[in-house]
Protein backbone atom coordinates (compact mmCIF):
# COMPACT_ATOMS: atom_id res chain seq x y z
CA UNK A 1 0.00 0.00 0.00
CA UNK A 2 1.63 3.55 -1.12
CA UNK A 3 0.65 6.26 0.93
CA UNK A 4 0.11 10.03 -0.96
CA UNK A 5 3.08 11.81 0.23
CA UNK A 6 1.88 15.51 1.22
CA UNK A 7 2.74 17.98 3.56
CA UNK A 8 0.40 17.61 7.02
CA UNK A 9 -0.88 20.95 8.33
CA UNK A 10 -1.27 21.52 12.05
CA UNK A 11 -3.91 21.58 13.68
CA UNK A 12 -2.37 24.93 15.32
CA UNK A 13 -1.27 26.50 11.76
CA UNK A 14 -5.10 25.89 10.65
CA UNK A 15 -6.18 28.21 13.79
CA UNK A 16 -3.94 30.69 13.25
CA UNK A 17 -4.45 31.05 9.39
CA UNK A 18 -8.63 31.25 10.78
CA UNK A 19 -7.80 33.97 13.42
CA UNK A 20 -5.28 35.94 10.70
CA UNK A 21 -8.61 35.90 7.79
CA UNK A 22 -11.03 37.01 10.61
CA UNK A 23 -9.03 39.70 11.63
CA UNK A 24 -8.59 40.67 7.97
CA UNK A 25 -12.42 40.50 8.18
CA UNK A 26 -12.66 42.92 10.64
CA UNK A 27 -10.04 45.12 9.14
CA UNK A 28 -12.08 45.28 6.49
CA UNK A 29 -15.81 45.92 7.52
CA UNK A 30 -13.99 48.83 10.14
CA UNK A 31 -11.91 50.30 7.38
CA UNK A 32 -15.42 50.69 5.14
CA UNK A 33 -16.73 53.34 8.06
CA UNK A 34 -13.65 55.51 7.41
CA UNK A 35 -14.30 57.44 4.42
CA UNK A 36 -11.87 56.95 2.42
CA UNK A 37 -13.15 58.41 -1.42
CA UNK A 38 -12.02 56.42 -4.28
CA UNK A 39 -9.73 54.43 -1.79
CA UNK A 40 -12.41 52.95 -0.26
CA UNK A 41 -12.71 49.96 -3.12
CA UNK A 42 -9.38 49.83 -3.47
CA UNK A 43 -8.94 49.17 0.75
CA UNK A 44 -11.52 46.49 0.35
CA UNK A 45 -10.05 44.77 -2.81
CA UNK A 46 -6.31 44.75 -1.53
CA UNK A 47 -7.31 43.13 1.93
CA UNK A 48 -9.56 40.37 0.18
CA UNK A 49 -6.53 39.94 -2.46
CA UNK A 50 -4.26 39.22 0.65
CA UNK A 51 -7.22 36.73 2.23
CA UNK A 52 -7.38 34.98 -1.39
CA UNK A 53 -3.75 34.71 -1.07
CA UNK A 54 -3.98 33.09 2.62
CA UNK A 55 -6.67 30.71 2.05
CA UNK A 56 -4.91 29.18 -1.47
CA UNK A 57 -1.41 29.35 0.24
CA UNK A 58 -2.33 27.79 3.46
CA UNK A 59 -5.41 25.89 3.70
CA UNK A 60 -5.55 25.00 -0.34
CA UNK A 61 -1.82 24.01 0.56
CA UNK A 62 -0.23 25.48 -2.54
CA UNK A 63 2.49 26.54 -0.13
CA UNK A 64 3.63 22.80 -0.14
CA UNK A 65 2.83 21.78 -3.91
CA UNK A 66 5.23 21.48 -6.53
CA UNK A 67 6.45 24.21 -8.44
CA UNK A 68 4.50 23.28 -11.59
CA UNK A 69 1.49 23.57 -9.91
CA UNK A 70 1.68 26.81 -8.32
CA UNK A 71 3.14 28.76 -11.71
CA UNK A 72 -0.30 27.43 -13.20
CA UNK A 73 -2.20 28.84 -10.52
CA UNK A 74 0.29 32.23 -10.46
CA UNK A 75 -0.30 31.93 -14.04
CA UNK A 76 -3.81 31.82 -14.49
CA UNK A 77 -4.58 34.63 -11.58
CA UNK A 78 -2.12 36.62 -14.04
CA UNK A 79 -3.81 36.24 -16.98
CA UNK A 80 -7.38 36.86 -15.16
CA UNK A 81 -5.78 40.26 -13.81
CA UNK A 82 -4.57 41.10 -17.72
CA UNK A 83 -8.45 40.34 -19.09
CA UNK A 84 -9.43 42.77 -16.27
CA UNK A 85 -7.37 45.85 -17.34
CA UNK A 86 -8.03 45.14 -21.04
CA UNK A 87 -11.27 45.33 -20.46
CA UNK A 88 -10.98 48.51 -18.60
CA UNK A 89 -8.55 49.79 -21.09
CA UNK A 90 -11.32 48.99 -24.07
CA UNK A 91 -14.18 50.16 -21.82
CA UNK A 92 -12.19 53.68 -20.86
CA UNK A 93 -11.01 54.21 -24.48
CA UNK A 94 -13.28 53.14 -27.08
CA UNK B 1 9.58 2.36 -5.00
CA UNK B 2 7.67 -0.13 -6.96
CA UNK B 3 6.13 0.95 -10.78
CA UNK B 4 2.45 0.22 -9.35
CA UNK B 5 3.39 2.78 -6.35
CA UNK B 6 5.14 5.12 -8.62
CA UNK B 7 1.69 5.23 -10.78
CA UNK B 8 -0.69 5.61 -8.33
CA UNK B 9 1.67 8.20 -6.79
CA UNK B 10 1.76 10.11 -10.40
CA UNK B 11 -2.32 9.23 -10.52
CA UNK B 12 -2.71 11.29 -7.32
CA UNK B 13 -0.74 14.09 -8.76
CA UNK B 14 -2.73 14.26 -11.81
CA UNK B 15 -5.92 13.83 -10.03
CA UNK B 16 -5.04 17.14 -7.80
CA UNK B 17 -3.89 18.88 -10.97
CA UNK B 18 -6.83 18.11 -12.60
CA UNK B 19 -9.06 19.41 -9.90
CA UNK B 20 -7.47 22.55 -10.14
CA UNK B 21 -7.60 23.10 -13.74
CA UNK B 22 -11.68 22.79 -13.15
CA UNK B 23 -11.06 25.41 -10.29
CA UNK B 24 -9.73 27.46 -13.30
CA UNK B 25 -12.67 27.23 -15.31
CA UNK B 26 -14.54 28.18 -12.18
CA UNK B 27 -12.72 31.18 -11.51
CA UNK B 28 -13.42 32.33 -14.90
CA UNK B 29 -17.06 31.72 -14.74
CA UNK B 30 -17.37 34.06 -11.92
CA UNK B 31 -14.61 35.56 -13.03
CA UNK B 32 -16.71 37.28 -16.14
CA UNK B 33 -19.98 38.03 -13.73
CA UNK B 34 -17.07 40.22 -11.59
CA UNK B 35 -15.91 42.21 -14.92
CA UNK B 36 -19.99 42.96 -15.57
CA UNK B 37 -20.11 44.17 -12.32
CA UNK B 38 -16.81 46.38 -12.59
CA UNK B 39 -17.87 48.03 -15.30
CA UNK B 40 -21.55 48.57 -14.99
CA UNK B 41 -20.15 49.82 -11.41
CA UNK B 42 -18.24 52.84 -13.08
CA UNK B 43 -20.65 52.99 -15.43
CA UNK B 44 -23.84 53.52 -12.89
CA UNK B 45 -21.47 54.75 -10.01
CA UNK B 46 -24.53 56.71 -8.00
CA UNK B 47 -27.87 54.25 -8.93
CA UNK B 48 -24.99 51.29 -7.41
CA UNK B 49 -24.12 53.21 -3.95
CA UNK B 50 -28.07 53.46 -3.91
CA UNK B 51 -29.16 49.92 -4.73
CA UNK B 52 -25.97 48.12 -2.29
CA UNK B 53 -27.66 50.48 1.00
CA UNK B 54 -30.52 47.83 0.51
CA UNK B 55 -28.28 44.43 1.27
CA UNK B 56 -28.02 44.07 5.02
CA UNK B 57 -24.07 43.30 5.72
CA UNK B 58 -24.29 41.94 8.96
CA UNK B 59 -25.56 38.62 7.20
CA UNK B 60 -23.03 39.41 4.61
CA UNK B 61 -20.61 39.29 7.39
CA UNK B 62 -22.30 36.71 9.45
CA UNK B 63 -21.94 34.06 6.06
CA UNK B 64 -18.27 35.35 5.80
CA UNK B 65 -17.52 33.99 9.40
CA UNK B 66 -19.68 31.14 8.76
CA UNK B 67 -17.52 30.25 5.30
CA UNK B 68 -14.22 31.28 7.02
CA UNK B 69 -14.56 28.68 9.95
CA UNK B 70 -16.32 25.91 7.41
CA UNK B 71 -13.05 26.16 5.49
CA UNK B 72 -10.99 25.73 8.00
CA UNK B 73 -12.72 22.83 9.68
CA UNK B 74 -12.44 21.04 6.10
CA UNK B 75 -8.67 21.62 6.24
CA UNK B 76 -8.19 19.53 8.97
CA UNK B 77 -10.56 16.94 8.46
CA UNK B 78 -7.22 16.33 6.01
CA UNK B 79 -4.92 16.77 8.41
CA UNK B 80 -7.10 14.16 10.33
CA UNK B 81 -7.53 11.87 7.72
CA UNK B 82 -3.35 12.22 6.73
CA UNK B 83 -3.16 11.10 10.66
CA UNK B 84 -5.54 8.05 10.24
CA UNK B 85 -7.85 9.72 12.06
CA UNK B 86 -11.11 8.83 10.02
CA UNK B 87 -13.51 9.06 12.74
CA UNK B 88 -11.95 12.78 14.00
CA UNK B 89 -12.21 13.53 9.77
CA UNK B 90 -15.56 12.35 9.41
CA UNK B 91 -16.60 14.98 12.58
CA UNK B 92 -14.73 18.10 11.29
CA UNK B 93 -16.72 17.06 7.45
CA UNK B 94 -19.61 17.18 9.02
CA UNK B 95 -19.07 20.56 11.22
CA UNK B 96 -18.31 21.86 7.82
CA UNK B 97 -21.76 20.52 6.34
CA UNK B 98 -23.66 22.02 9.13
CA UNK B 99 -21.96 25.16 8.69
CA UNK B 100 -22.81 25.00 4.99
CA UNK B 101 -26.51 24.79 6.26
CA UNK B 102 -26.44 27.83 8.41
CA UNK B 103 -25.23 29.72 5.23
CA UNK B 104 -27.61 28.83 3.18
CA UNK B 105 -30.38 29.61 6.27
CA UNK B 106 -28.45 33.07 5.98
CA UNK B 107 -29.15 33.20 2.48
CA UNK B 108 -33.08 32.31 2.69
CA UNK B 109 -33.91 35.01 5.20
CA UNK B 110 -31.39 37.69 3.32
CA UNK B 111 -33.42 36.60 0.06
CA UNK B 112 -36.74 36.09 1.18
CA UNK B 113 -36.51 39.64 2.67
CA UNK B 114 -35.63 41.10 -1.27
CA UNK B 115 -38.73 38.86 -2.33
CA UNK B 116 -41.03 40.36 0.10
CA UNK B 117 -39.73 43.85 -0.56
CA UNK B 118 -40.44 42.87 -4.36
CA UNK B 119 -36.97 43.52 -5.32
CA UNK B 120 -36.36 40.51 -8.05
CA UNK B 121 -35.88 40.91 -11.29
CA UNK B 122 -38.85 41.46 -13.65
CA UNK B 123 -41.12 42.40 -10.50
CA UNK B 124 -43.52 45.24 -10.28
CA UNK B 125 -40.98 47.43 -8.00
CA UNK B 126 -37.76 46.48 -10.02
CA UNK B 127 -39.31 48.39 -13.19
CA UNK B 128 -39.98 51.60 -11.63
CA UNK B 129 -36.21 52.00 -10.58
CA UNK B 130 -33.11 53.64 -12.18
CA UNK B 131 -31.33 51.42 -14.97
CA UNK B 132 -28.68 51.02 -12.59
CA UNK B 133 -29.99 49.51 -9.65
CA UNK B 134 -31.81 46.83 -12.19
CA UNK B 135 -28.10 46.29 -13.14
CA UNK B 136 -26.93 45.99 -9.67
CA UNK B 137 -30.13 43.65 -7.86
CA UNK B 138 -29.21 41.30 -11.36
CA UNK B 139 -25.80 40.95 -10.53
CA UNK B 140 -26.86 40.62 -7.22
CA UNK B 141 -29.20 37.35 -7.92
CA UNK B 142 -27.17 35.85 -10.00
CA UNK B 143 -23.55 36.38 -8.75
CA UNK B 144 -25.05 35.04 -4.85
CA UNK B 145 -27.22 32.80 -6.45
CA UNK B 146 -24.64 31.08 -8.46
CA UNK B 147 -22.38 30.99 -5.34
CA UNK B 148 -25.53 29.38 -3.19
CA UNK B 149 -25.68 26.80 -6.12
CA UNK B 150 -22.01 26.48 -5.24
CA UNK B 151 -22.78 25.81 -1.63
CA UNK B 152 -25.35 23.28 -2.48
CA UNK B 153 -23.04 21.06 -5.23
CA UNK B 154 -19.95 21.54 -2.31
CA UNK B 155 -21.72 19.99 0.08
CA UNK B 156 -23.37 16.98 -1.60
CA UNK B 157 -19.27 16.29 -2.62
CA UNK B 158 -18.73 16.10 0.92
CA UNK B 159 -21.55 14.37 1.92
CA UNK B 160 -20.12 11.67 -0.53
CA UNK B 161 -15.90 11.83 0.90
CA UNK B 162 -18.00 10.97 4.43
CA UNK B 163 -19.11 8.09 2.85
CA UNK B 164 -16.32 7.03 1.08
CA UNK B 165 -14.38 6.97 4.53
CA UNK B 166 -16.72 5.12 6.00
CA UNK B 167 -16.82 2.43 3.61
CA UNK B 168 -13.26 2.77 3.73
CA UNK B 169 -12.62 3.38 0.41
CA UNK B 170 -11.00 7.11 1.75
CA UNK B 171 -8.31 5.99 3.88
CA UNK B 172 -4.52 7.51 5.23
CA UNK B 173 -2.66 5.87 2.45
CA UNK B 174 -5.29 7.10 -0.39
CA UNK B 175 -7.69 10.49 -0.31
CA UNK B 176 -7.30 12.51 -3.15
CA UNK B 177 -11.09 12.52 -3.47
CA UNK B 178 -11.42 13.90 -0.38
CA UNK B 179 -8.48 16.76 -0.74
CA UNK B 180 -10.57 18.05 -4.05
CA UNK B 181 -13.76 18.12 -2.03
CA UNK B 182 -11.63 20.25 0.31
CA UNK B 183 -10.42 22.01 -2.63
CA UNK B 184 -13.67 22.84 -4.20
CA UNK B 185 -14.79 23.54 -0.78
CA UNK B 186 -12.46 26.26 -0.64
CA UNK B 187 -13.20 27.56 -4.36
CA UNK B 188 -16.42 28.76 -2.27
CA UNK B 189 -14.98 30.21 0.21
CA UNK B 190 -12.72 31.91 -2.42
CA UNK B 191 -15.20 33.54 -4.34
CA UNK B 192 -17.59 35.04 -1.03
CA UNK B 193 -14.29 36.50 0.40
CA UNK B 194 -14.32 39.03 -3.16
CA UNK B 195 -18.26 38.70 -2.96
CA UNK B 196 -18.86 40.25 0.56
CA UNK B 197 -17.10 43.46 -0.11
CA UNK B 198 -17.96 44.22 -3.78
CA UNK B 199 -21.64 43.92 -2.97
CA UNK B 200 -22.11 44.16 0.74
CA UNK B 201 -19.55 46.69 1.91
CA UNK B 202 -18.91 49.37 -0.66
CA UNK B 203 -21.92 51.06 -1.13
Amino acid sequence: MKNQENHISSDSTNWTVLLILLILTTISILAIKIHLGSFTVALALIIASVKVTIVLTYFMHLKFENTLLRLMVGGVFLLFAIVIAITFIDYYFR
Amino acid sequence: MSSTEHSELIDSDTGKMGMWLFLFTELFLFGGLFIVYAVMRSKYAEDFHHAALELNAFIGATNTVVLLVSSMTVAMSLTAIQQNRANKAIGLIFITLILAGVFMVNKYFEWGHKLDLHLYPGSDVMRTLPHGEIMFFGLYFMMTGLHALHVIIGGILLTVVIFKIKSGKVHQGHYLLQENGALYWHLVDLIWIFLFPLLYLIT
